[in-house]
């Protein structure tokens, strides 16, 4: 009997998922203060997505990881472990007190994170990997005639893989359409913004050309997520691509206005400041659209 | 949780290099040695798949922008442009980690660059466990998979002085290479007054009677450490530094191995497919008895953390490789 959580039940309205994403948000500083660098930014950038995901859309039940009817969320990008830890957190899969272990030796939370960690449905990080692989699970669940939907999540960088296209060409000729994939456009890569790097634009256009239906929000803007993937779910036949321009490290001011690169370090004192500037971000007026 | 919460059991940063306690380093000795090169060869360009700064060669970037091409995260088009660029006649040094290139550019090495002997220099970061990212980043196989492609030459560096002279050696030499990367602060643990790296050949470093050790890439430093423990406890150890794993340096481990037939083998890589292969396969081919102990990784994908926590978990560090030693030298005694 399936005893599964439907998240949409626990919060709908924005101020909650805004809030949701603030937890997200508080955790992925405490993580990152204890190592002292890392992928604070991305994490930051993306919790805005993540709170979205696992506080409404999807369907899991956290003291069952393995229901058949889940809804799956593949992150391609290891790196962004941080931003998942704190949403596995905050959803119940993983103890809270455990995120103080983030990075640590023998620690079930790896800095580039794989599925030694409960609720991470593939190991991503060796990057490109996750839409082919949800390409498979979206076939396999169709198949067994499950109405579960996958989630990908990959990143700018990761539209210069092959790999990723390749995948997407699959999806769309497989018609797809429980298949959900979001981009990270944060503008940076490992050697810098993709512009410099190698150019990926227009990313909206490639998706479509690919066959898919695609949008182009906001990523920052929880009511924009919203409004895309419930968009999204009333086009039928294709696979989604929304395409999420974020900012790295969004909500703690010094993160979002220092030169931006992909692996930061985060000298000790600095961190006093960068929660001090969250917790002002915490006050409504500064957020969005409260 | 039980789980250390102190930060010297952290995964490091991704750009940092573990010094592996040296007294002295050097900075960026790939970077400085293409730039050596280049100043004096045209000829040679350099790529890289969204790890120019990861992997030195954005020293490279900056001194010659014009011949510099960025391909972004795409290893197998990094691979492919090389072979192409090699075939209009330039000598390219094309840069990602040793897992994206081997794992995922393993067709277009052994069919784009092997094959027809394309001019390709194929640089490679992170071998080993000189990452603490587990198992996506940590270039535990790629060895075994670029010794089984024909015409490759392969090569895995001790420190900075060899590393400067392999790049000048393969910019010299025609044909496709795969060269392991110390990247950022490197060990200069081999005196370039004396040493001399040439491809194909095997360096005895270390003059002994009692027990055999022949080690690659960093693990010569280490092993080098065991040499001076060993030596103090009384046993009188050789080694033999085998930087080019492909040609392999038959002639030369055989001699040693049939003086000593006592033998550890060390490497920043499986204890399968890489040099205790080649040692046991030359061996038995020879016809030989010898007693052989290979200190490395074992065939499993290994764990994320800090660098230190992962040479003891893995048994990898110079009293791993002392202790191997003794092993042998009791034995031996036992059956004496
Ligand atoms: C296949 C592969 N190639 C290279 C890398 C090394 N790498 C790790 S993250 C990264 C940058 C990828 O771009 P993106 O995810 O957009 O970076 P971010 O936004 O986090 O800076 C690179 C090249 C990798 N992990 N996997
Ligand atoms: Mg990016």
């Amino acid at each position: 009997m399936s005893h599964g959580i439907d998240a949409s039940a626990k919060a709908t309205s924005i101020g909650s998922l805004e809030l949701h994403a603030l937890s997200l948000r508080r955790h992925i500083l405490r993580m990152a203060e204890r190592v002292g660098q890392g992928y604070v930014g991305q994490g930051l950038g993306i919790a805005d997505l993540l709170a979205v995901l696992y506080s409404r859309e999807m369907k899991y039940d956290p003291k069952n990881l393995a229901w058949l009817d889940r809804d799956r969320f593949l992150l391609s990008i290891g790196h962004y472990s941080i931003g998942l830890y704190a949403a596995l957190a905050e959803a119940g899969v993983i103890p809270v007190d455990e995120l103080d272990t983030y990075g640590a030796d023998q620690s079930r939370l790896e800095m580039s994170g794989s599925e030694i960690t409960p609720g991470f449905e593939m190991t991503g990080g060796s990057l490109g990997h996750g839409l082919g692989q949800a390409v498979g699970m979206a076939l396999g669940v169709r198949l067994d005639k499950k109405a579960s939907r996958i989630f990908n999540l990959l990143s700018d960088g990761e539209l210069q893989e092959g790999s990723t296209w390749e995948a997407a060409m699959a999806a769309a000729h497989h018609r797809l359409d429980h298949l959900f994939a979001f981009i990270d456009c944060n503008n940076q890569q490992a050697d810098g913004p993709p512009g410099q790097v190698l150019n990926v634009e227009p990313v909206q256009e490639k998706w479509k050309a690919f066959g898919w239906d695609t949008q182009r929000i906001n990523g920052n803007d929880i009511h924009a997520i919203v409004d895309a993937i419930d968009a999204a779910k009333e086009n039928s036949g294709k696979p989604h691509a929304i395409i999420l321009d974020t900012l790295m490290g969004k909500g703690v001011r010094t993160f979002e206005e220092r030169d931006k690169n992909h692996f930061i370090r985060v000298e000790p004192d600095e961190w006093r400041l960068a929660r001090e500037q969250l917790e002002e971000y915490a006050q409504p007026r500064h957020r969005g659209s409260a | 949780m039980s789980i250390s919460k102190s930060k010297s059991g952290v995964t490091g940063n991704i750009l940092s290099s573990h010094v592996d306690g040296a007294e002295r380093t050097a900075t960026a000795p790939f970077g400085q040695a293409l730039i050596r090169e280049a100043e004096a060869n045209p000829r040679i360009v350099g790529l890289t798949a969204d790890l120019g700064k990861y992997t030195d060669i954005h020293l490279f970037a900056s001194r010659f922008p014009e011949r510099f091409f960025q391909l972004g995260m795409a290893e197998q088009n990094l691979i492919g442009a090389a072979a192409g660029l090699a075939r209009t006649g330039f000598v390219p040094f094309a840069t990602t980690y040793c897992v994206f290139a081997t794992r995922r550019a393993y067709d277009f090495i052994a069919i784009g660059a092997a094959l027809g002997s394309a001019n390709v220099k194929i640089i490679a970061g992170l071998p080993g466990l000189t990452t603490g990212y587990g198992g996506t980043h940590q270039g535990i196989e790629d060895l075994a998979l670029m010794r089984s492609i024909p015409n490759l030459v392969v090569i895995d560096p001790c420190d900075a002085t060899e590393l400067g002279q392999v790049v000048s050696a393969i910019a010299r030499y025609e044909g496709p290479v795969y060269m392991r990367l110390l990247r950022g602060e490197v060990p200069v643990v081999l005196d370039p007054d004396t040493y001399q790296f040439e491809i194909g050949k095997a360096k005895l470093l270390c003059e002994g009677t009692d027990v055999a050790i022949i080690s690659t890439g960093l693990m010569t430093a280490r092993a080098l450490k065991a040499v001076s423990q060993l030596n103090s406890s009384g046993v009188s150890a050789a080694l033999l530094h085998v930087s080019t794993l492909k040609p392999f340096d038959i002639e030369v481990v055989l001699a040693l191995v049939k003086r000593i037939p006592r033998v550890v083998t060390a490497e920043n890589h499986f204890t399968t497919g890489g040099l205790a292969s080649a040692v046991a396969d030359a061996i038995v081919d020879a016809g030989m008895a010898v007693q052989l102990k290979r200190v490395g990784i074992p065939n499993c994908f290994c764990e994320s953390g800090s660098i230190p926590y992962l040479v003891r978990r893995y048994r990898m560090d110079s009293e791993d490789i002392a202790n191997a030693a003794s092993e042998l030298m009791r034995g031996t005694a036992r059956r004496e």
